[in-house]
């Protein structure tokens, strides 16, 4: 019996990266996938890993910043299985500049992607969840929603938001006693196109490179496979007790 | 394929009806061989037969955390029964559910001696034993009274804060050491298990008290060993392979309010 088998997963951002890693690791273990993202070409290309290696998905353009597009997105998984069991809210973007170089208008996109994304993917999630009975939501926040990183403060606003939305939207439902459990996930350095991109914004190279290496105690960056693994766990009933939780996947980061 | 397929585990406390042995059954059957420790003797013992009756491997010894010599057993009993050590869980605990003002020096050194002392000797105990394979997974059980205070039980809630900075501290230092070697904490709320039913009875027992502990979390209700159970899973498997030092919450809420 896989670990989530038969249930419903709508992963945001699934067209790279954490987001496509976590798609097809829940695929693996059962899951029937709902691959959303603005990258179509991604997209299709998450699903149609899933569907070689044997499991079901498909893919649907979502910008997450747009509440029409998530009403369209939850009601096209509704008609097409009834039921929304677990949301994986990864989608984000990462600015990378000094406040001081950060205009109103890009401070404004950061937190309509990571804080309004994450935002309308719980409130419509959740209606759809409540439907069938309850389930899991899983927030990608970031080491940077936990602590200052003097490179991205608007991402930093914008994770640090996440990870009390998820706390009070866990409460909000522990208190509605709906059985929607809701979580947060602080990665630390993971290989993935949007960190490539990020390094890349500061100069790239192997010193850049280097700088994110060795945030880590450990010593190297992680994968998105790491990740993916406690997407799996926290949408999983072996988390049933845990709601309001944030978990540190960082390599040490955040213990110093 | 079991999710620990191969490795060799320590559970202390695994004697106890609650997350030690629960936790040992469920490492033995996602392939674990393991070690199971426990002051009482014939609780381990157990444990250990439940998972052989399973189909697992488990040896069974009385062991006490508290004592140093104890630890050096245990961690010779892994290594020449199993040949490695991957895997331990700090599990063995006391719980004096006491306000600190009614506490006796006694009893507040021996809440440390057990919670505290117990954890450290046993990662100093295993971390070179498990050094001599490429390296392994720490997991100790702190407790969310360990994040929080808890005016029910100053002595333990301290005991427990121990706990979760000896682990980021022991995860830093492993980090040093580049051993291979993840330490972890979990903070467990109210979880029905022996202990818990103890403190309870402590602190008079009945319908109100157990009200108070299921009140703690949100959810609403007490969860239960295999809860824990599952989050050691995660954290002594290689799924968690980035995540050191990090605090893993399975409390139903009680520490995000």
């Amino acid at each position: 019996m896989a670990r989530v088998e038969n249930k419903v997963a709508l992963v945001t951002g699934a067209g790279s990266g954490l987001g496509r890693a976590s798609a097809l690791r829940l695929a693996e273990e059962g899951a029937r996938v709902v691959v959303t993202d603005l990258n179509a070409e991604g997209g299709a290309e998450t699903v149609a890993q899933i569907q070689a290696a044997g499991g079901t998905g498909f893919f649907i353009e979502h910008n997450v910043a747009e509440e029409t597009e998530w009403l369209s997105v939850l009601a096209k998984v509704e008609q097409r299985y009834g039921q929304l069991d677990i949301l994986v809210n990864n989608a984000g973007v990462f600015l990378v500049k000094p406040i001081s170089a950060t205009s109103l208008d890009e401070f404004r996109w950061q937190n309509s992607i990571n804080v309004d994304g994450v935002f309308l993917g719980i409130k419509h999630g959740m209606a759809l969840m409540e439907k069938s009975g309850g389930g899991s939501i899983v927030n990608i926040s970031s080491i940077a929603g936990l602590v200052g990183a003097a490179i991205s403060p608007a991402y930093c606003g914008s994770k640090g938001a996440v990870r009390l939305l998820t706390k009070a939207c866990a409460m909000e439902c522990a208190q509605k006693r709906n059985k929607i459990r809701i979580n947060s996930i602080h990665p630390g350095g993971m290989l993935t196109p949007m960190l490539e991109e990020g390094m890349a914004a500061l100069g790239g190279g192997d010193k850049v490179r280097a700088s994110f290496e060795s945030m880590a105690p450990i010593g190297h960056l992680g994968e998105a496979l790491d990740i993916a693994n406690g997407v799996v766990y926290l949408a999983s009933e072996e988390a049933k007790y845990i709601t309001g939780a944030e978990l540190v996947i960082d390599g040490g980061i955040t213990a110093a | 394929m079991g999710r620990v397929e191969g490795k060799v585990a320590i559970v202390t406390g695994g004697g106890s009806a609650g997350m030690g042995r629960v936790t040992s059954l469920l490492l033995a059957s996602e392939g674990a061989k393991v070690v199971v420790g426990d002051i009482n003797e014939a609780g381990a013992q157990e444990t250990a037969e439940q998972i052989v009756a399973a189909g697992g491997e488990a040896v069974a010894l009385r062991h006490d955390v508290a004592s140093e010599e104890g630890w050096a057993e245990i961690i010779k009993l892994a290594l020449d029964t199993y040949g490695r050590l991957d895997i331990l869980d700090n599990n063995a605990a006391m719980f004096i559910a006491k306000p600190l003002m009614e506490t006796s020096t006694t009893e507040f050194r021996r809440q440390n001696q057990v919670n505290v002392d117990g954890v450290f000797f046993g990662m100093k105990a295993a971390i070179p034993a498990m050094e001599l394979t490429g390296g392994g997974a720490i997991v100790n059980i702190s407790s969310g009274a360990g994040i929080v205070g808890f005016a029910a039980a100053g002595a333990y809630s301290s005991s427990k804060g121990a706990v979760r900075l000896m682990t980021k501290s022991m995860a830093l230092e492993c980090a040093q050491r580049q051993n291979n070697i993840r330490v972890n904490s979990i903070h467990p709320g109210p979880i029905l298990t022996p202990m818990l039913e103890q403190g309870m009875d402590d602190l008079g027992g009945g319908d109100e008290v157990r009200g108070m502990f299921e009140g703690m979390a949100p959810m609403g209700h007490l969860g239960e060993a295999l809860d824990i159970a599952n989050g050691v899973l995660y954290l002594a498997s290689e799924e968690s392979k980035y995540v050191t030092g990090a605090e893993l919450a399975i409390d139903g809420g009680f520490i995000a309010q």
